[in-house]
């Protein structure tokens, strides 16, 4: 059952400064609240240790890291359902876990061997789950935008009840290819939700300095498809938002365009001198907007102690372990791999 | 507790410099802190604190030169054995110092400043010039190719666009049918997809559709082919898919001079011009003789004379021939290395003339084998010079696969000097 209290939090955190903003209905109950929090938690200590490994050389590549994006992923994974389908960018590793991925698969694949999702072929930026309706991980900036219209054109066609997420990021949002779905999906009313992860960078480049107009909640709005901004940093704002658009295309008006505002702590892939932003903006939302730190302050004021959380972390942090152990311990794959999967 | 050790910051990262120390012995740190500044083979970058704990020893002083990735730099924490490992890594560090060697006469300079000082060279001459791309001016280039540009010649003429490479890709033909001269750098050559109609529809095409009333001289440049481990939709060499349409130009160098030289000329000439480099050469030092050269465009350059064996190569498929032809040489076997330089129009005759000569051919390229660019140049050598060959031709190339991630296979998967030597022992035997 959900704990429908409809609360104003606004609430000034003494220490931190922190406020959470935002109106919202149905917190969920204790258990859900900690499913929440486990959920982005495993994805920051993930990613953590997914840069560790980097840095050990054994990631290689590109590995571009999801921190401080959590909440936006893991928000509108609560409120979709069992065979919901998702697409996603090269930073996708968050979006992988969040569809309930193995994090060993996933960490075995970053490190390139056979027990990797992609059997080591794909890495980071490449890999797929039919099982958990993950369809990639995709490099090419904004190609996973009408790949995402398809997805939702064959659960129309098949009328299977269920909702495409069409990941973005505020750089891909001004490739043309994503106005060509847009005109698609709203004329051919599909159930898609495109989710806009606005981390306020396409790599070096603001959002400032690479797209006209006010809002990219508004870039469907000639299309008639209806927009929100919504604080992405706040999982709660992001389910009531997920909801809203998940059962607005579910229910066949078509597609719904969610900006997220959100940020991306570390650099946009390994190698960035972050030179386009100052370490005190970083810090800054690090240290009043944090998602993970914001949700766990809630449960501290629902009563979960403090021993209860360190002792989620310690878990999460045994479960990371187990997956980078795992992916290491995985042999690199057979030769013969190189010339399978071209055709079938 | 914990060491850090010298991390891997960029896909093709191996040594790296402390330039500065952020925290000193005896200092509290918390995860997210910065440690220090690390310059890596394309920039400075910070190194963050993954745990909590006190700075224990540092063991590498800020200013020491080329420090291998993995060895170690701080303790965080107390750490038992700490004094054995400032013991091994000075002996790193006395190991390394020796490499740093420059030899004094001659002008060294690497391919990515070559390219980037004959663009800034041509746009001094040619107010025309512009250059516009993908984090191509605050950013001074997602490889650094373009540092200093916007530095020296301002916003109106160094663009950083929005991710929207069809669009800036047609807006480049647009100016330049509107007379301008632009340089349109793709971040790599696997986005240039995204705008590939532009530049084989309007820009190939336009002359010759329009009755040779309207040119389009622009180059369209950046990194091709592989990198480092970067998989299947970052890796592919495009030399075959440009060269097969009417109307381009495909110019692809290796050494710093034919980059800086093919540059200039590309940038002059009235045509669309496809400037395919190479992100694994950027950092390669080459000894530059006369830095004014222009290199014209078509014409190829025997890198290295032989008498058994022609071997023909581009971009970084030609040091790995020229690797393998000191193998070879090692056995007696004598090579002709030919760096083709421009693919399109291809020096057929330069290659024609080497193999009448050695009556033996292999042609390298990391591109896919089928229609690449070596199917190609033995089409025309069996054409005009099939009474020559004492052997088949034989390719080497990449293998008919998309690019895997995993170590193992993009090795496999890539053309490799073994690869060549074997070709060459192959084709010498099949005589025999
Ligand atoms: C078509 C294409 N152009 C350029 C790139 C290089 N590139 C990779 S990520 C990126 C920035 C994308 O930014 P954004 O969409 O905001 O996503 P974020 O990285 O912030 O998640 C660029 C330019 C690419 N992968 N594909
Ligand atoms: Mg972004």
């Amino acid at each position: 059952m959900v704990n429908s209290t409809k609360k104003n939090l606004k609430v000034k955190r003494k220490k931190t400064g922190r406020s959470v903003k935002g109106s919202y209905t149905n917190l969920p109950g204790k258990e859900e609240l900690i499913e929440l929090y486990k959920q982005m938690l495993l994805i920051r200590r993930f990613e953590e240790k997914a840069g560790q490994l980097y840095g050990m050389g054994s990631i290689g590549g590109f590995c571009h890291l999801y921190i401080g994006q959590e909440a936006v992923v893991v928000g509108m994974q609560s409120v979709s359902i069992d065979g919901d389908s998702v697409i996603t960018s090269y930073r996708d590793h968050g979006h992988m876990l969040a569809c309930g991925m193995d994090p060993k698969g996933v960490m075995a694949e970053l490190t390139g061997r056979e027990s990797g999702y992609s059997k080591g072929k794909g890495g980071s930026m490449h890999m797929f789950s039919k099982e958990k309706n993950f369809f990639g991980g995709h490099g090419i900036v904004g190609a996973q935008v009408p790949i995402g219209v398809g997805l939702a054109f064959s659960h129309n066609y098949k009328q299977d009840g269920f909702v495409c997420m069409t990941y973005l990021g505020d750089g891909a949002v001004n490739q043309g290819q994503v106005y060509e779905s847009f005109n698609m999906s709203a004329l051919w009313k599909l159930p898609v939700v495109f989710v806009i992860e606005n981390n306020k960078y396409g790599m070096g480049t603001s959002v400032t300095r690479a797209s006209a107009g006010k809002s990219l909640a508004e870039r469907g709005k000639a299309y008639g498809i209806p927009g929100l901004e919504v604080d992405g940093m706040n999982i709660f704002s992001v389910r009531d938002a997920g909801k809203k658009a998940l059962d607005y295309a579910r229910k066949g008006k078509g597609p719904f365009i969610l900006e997220m505002k959100t940020y991306r702590y570390r650099g946009h892939s390994m190698s960035d001198p972050a030179k386009y932003r100052t370490r005190s903006e970083v810090d800054a939302v690090r240290q009043q907007k944090d998602c993970i730190e914001n949700l766990k302050e809630i449960l501290q004021e629902q009563k979960i102690t403090d021993d209860h959380l360190k002792k989620i972390d310690s878990e999460i942090k045994s479960n990371v372990s187990v997956a980078s152990d795992f992916a290491l311990d995985s042999s690199l794959p057979d030769k013969k791999e190189l010339l399978t999967d071209i055709y079938i | 507790m914990s060491t850090i050790k010298m991390p891997a910051l960029s896909p093709t990262m191996t040594v790296g410099t402390i330039s500065k120390w952020l925290v000193s012995e005896g200092d509290e740190v918390v995860s997210g802190d910065i440690l220090a500044e690390i310059e890596t083979d394309k920039a400075t970058m910070e190194l963050e604190a993954i745990d909590d704990g006190e700075v224990s020893e540092i063991l590498v002083q800020a200013g020491v030169q080329n420090i291998s990735v993995g060895t170690p730099i701080i303790v965080i924490g107390n750490e038992n054995n700490s004094e054995k490992i400032s013991n091994v890594v000075k002996q790193v560090q006395s190991g390394n110092e020796k490499i740093e060697t420059v030899n004094s006469d001659k002008i060294t300079i690497s391919v990515r400043e070559a390219l980037r000082d004959a663009m800034a060279e041509e746009m001094r001459l040619d107010e025309d010039i512009f250059i516009m791309g993908e984090e191509v001016a605050e950013y001074q280039g997602a490889y650094k190719v373009t540092q200093g540009l916007l530095e020296e010649f301002g916003e109106k003429r160094v663009i950083d666009t929005p991710i929207t490479e069809q669009g800036f890709a047609g807006l480049g033909v647009g100016a330049a049918f509107g007379g301008l001269k632009p340089i349109i750098e793709f971040m790599t050559f696997n986005f240039s997809m995204q705008a590939i109609d532009q530049i084989i529809n309007s820009a190939a095409k336009t002359l010759y559709m329009s009755g040779g009333q309207m040119g389009c001289p622009i180059v369209f440049r950046g990194p091709n082919g592989a990198a480092s481990r970067v998989a299947a939709q970052h890796s592919q060499c495009f030399a075959s898919w440009y060269a097969h349409c009417p109307g381009l130009k495909v110019v692809s160098p290796w050494s710093a001079s034919d980059a800086k030289g093919l540059l200039k000329a590309s940038i002059r000439d009235p045509n669309p011009v496809i400037f395919l480099e190479n992100e694994l050469l950027y950092g390669e030092k080459f000894e530059i003789d006369n830095e004014n050269e222009i290199v014209p465009i078509g014409v190829g350059n025997i890198v290295s004379e032989g008498n058994d064996v022609t071997v023909v190569a581009f971009s970084i498929m030609v040091g790995k021939a020229l690797n393998a032809t000191k193998k070879l040489a090692e056995n007696g076997i004598s090579v002709e290395v030919i760096d083709l330089r421009t693919i399109k129009p291809l020096d057929i005759d330069l290659i024609i003339e080497s193999v009448k000569k050695t009556n033996r051919l292999v042609i390298c390229e990391e591109g896919f084998p089928f229609s690449g660019i070596g199917s190609e140049i033995i089409a025309q050598v069996q054409e005009y010079a099939f009474d020559w060959l004492d052997a088949p031709i034989k390719r080497v190339t990449g293998q008919d696969v998309p690019l895997p991630y995993a170590e193992n296979l993009e090795k496999l998967a890539l053309p490799q000097e073994e690869d060549i030597v074997n070709a060459v022992l192959h084709i010498l035997n099949e005589v025999k």
